[in-house]
């Protein structure tokens, strides 16, 4: 993926960034890039960005490249992240935000398709996995 | 355990997936606390707590669920005596959305209040009234675990056990009821029972969750791991306490298994099923046929079934 940017302050100083702030309550500077989150996540193997990338492209303003990542939907919430962070971030709320405004885009295209499930996978899924499945990558 | 004869009520929230999948971890919990003495009583009427607690800042509208259910156990408190304003779930996702969905609430009293204005149709108001416990929490803290050994009649001398708390038990900090990176609370009781709990270098390292609903080759990596890593301390098998970990862990070893041919397959139990056997419950309380990967061999190799 490119990630090339121009760091410009309109940017930064966006109403993207505003509002990822608002959702999840926290704020994005305080993050200095250590990369405990990203050291410590269980998803990070199957991510295209990294936790803390993710933060730092939030601080940018990054929000096309950030809504088109596979890992604002891998990220499970588990809450490794957040207990480990040097500097008290909520790193997972702030992806829950990225997924809220994802699902909350024009076009909008849910994460899981529960028609395309298989009858079997239908069959065994306990409704633990069901309605985490959906509340998390459906709105 | 009280100081009269009678047997303490505690109001009990089983969550949909024990009434579903999770049967086993239903009736073992039931069954296992009646030998405690403790007897417990499902709440009318309870409804899901939803599942995940919704991180955005100033959701509402995802607590109403969770808090509905604190208004079920005033209900119950009210009309049962010797019933304390607090109620007990196995489930480790469930204590852990209904915990949080209850602080959140009793710090906001404007997100209450709003709440119990969405509920007007209900006679009784929350008020943060109502204390949400684990049963990991409820063994250690209300019986005790030298309580608790004094019941065992079948000690499982020599099996290996290695305890698996993922993330709901430990995280956030707020819910926690034992040490965040390194709880000890399930290896206490399984020294309780009598077995033998193993170190376990992956007891809070997350399973993937939900993911395993459409990406089960990213659950069959996580099940490898986890797994493997039990395989390593010589476990017998690995207990648990929520059944989506379960889900994982167990049903997906045969994922695991076309990933890395060399994993070796390992019973899951409910640490509820444990006590159940120590206690000398039966095979109606254990349910080990609702199990994918079958526990009597192990048990067998060590004398237990
Ligand atoms: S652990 Fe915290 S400070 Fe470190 S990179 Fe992650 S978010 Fe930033
Ligand atoms: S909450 Fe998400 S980002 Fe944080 S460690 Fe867990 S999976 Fe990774
Ligand atoms: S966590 Fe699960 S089992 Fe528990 S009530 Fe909620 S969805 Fe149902
Ligand atoms: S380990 Fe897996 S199912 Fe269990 S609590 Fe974590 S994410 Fe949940």
């Amino acid at each position: 993926m490119d990630t090339t940017l121009r760091i410009t302050s309109a940017r930064a100083g966006s109403s993207f960034v505003a509002n990822i702030e608002k959702v999840s309550g926290q704020k994005l500077l305080a993050c200095y890039q250590c990369g405990k989150c990203s050291a410590g996540c269980p998803m990070a193997a199957h991510m295209d960005v990294l936790p803390n990338q993710m933060i730092r492209m939030a601080q940018l303003g990054m929000q096309e490249q950030l809504l088109a990542t596979r890992s604002i939907w891998m990220c499970v919430s588990c809450l490794t992240c957040n207990s480990r962070c040097p500097k008290g971030i909520k790193i997972a709320e702030v992806i829950e935000a990225l997924r809220k405004a994802a699902l909350n885009t024009g076009q909008r295209n849910d994460h899981l398709h529960v028609m395309e499930l298989s009858a079997e996978a239908r069959a065994v899924l306990p409704p633990i996995a069901m309605i985490g499945a959906m509340r998390k990558l459906t709105s | 355990m009280g100081n009269e004869n009678k047997p303490m009520k505690l109001a009990y929230y089983p969550g949909c997936t024990l009434k579903n999948q999770a049967t086993n971890f239903d009736v073992s919990t039931v069954s296992s606390m009646a030998k405690l003495d403790v007897e417990v009583e499902e709440l009318d009427r309870w409804n899901c707590c939803g599942t995940v607690h919704a991180l955005d800042s100033d959701n509402v509208m995802n607590r109403v669920a969770p808090i509905t259910n604190m208004i079920r156990v005033k209900e119950a408190q009210a009309k049962t005596e010797g019933m304390a304003s607090e109620f007990m779930t196995s489930c480790a996702m469930c204590y852990n959305t209904l915990k949080r969905a209850n602080i959140d609430v009793k710090q906001r009293a404007d997100a209450l209040e709003t709440i119990n204005n969405l509920l007007y149709l209900e006679k009784t108001k929350y008020e943060g009234d109502v204390e949400v416990l684990h049963l990991l929490e409820y063994l250690r803290d209300r019986v005790g675990f030298d309580n608790l050994a004094k019941k065992v009649t079948k000690p499982l001398k020599g099996l290996r056990v290695a305890s698996y708390y993922g993330c709901l038990l430990v995280r956030p900090k707020e819910v926690a009821f034992d040490d965040v990176e390194n709880p000890m609370v399930m290896e206490n009781l399984i020294r309780a029972l009598g077995a033998t709990p193993v170190e376990f270098s992956h007891k809070t390292e997350c399973c993937g969750a939900y993911q395993t609903v459409d990406k089960p080759e990213v659950i069959a990596d996580r099940t490898d791991k986890i797994m493997g890593a039990a395989s390593e301390e010589q476990a017998d098998m690995v207990v648990v306490s929520c059944p989506l970990c379960a889900f994982n862990l167990d049903y997906r070893q045969d994922d695991a298994k076309r990933l890395n041919p060399d994993f070796q397959n390992m019973p899951v139990l409910y640490f509820t099923q444990l006590m159940a056997l120590a206690f000398g419950c039966d095979e109606s309380a254990l349910r080990f046929d609702l199990q994918h990967i079958d526990p009597l061999p192990a048990l067998k190799a060590r004398g237990l079934a």
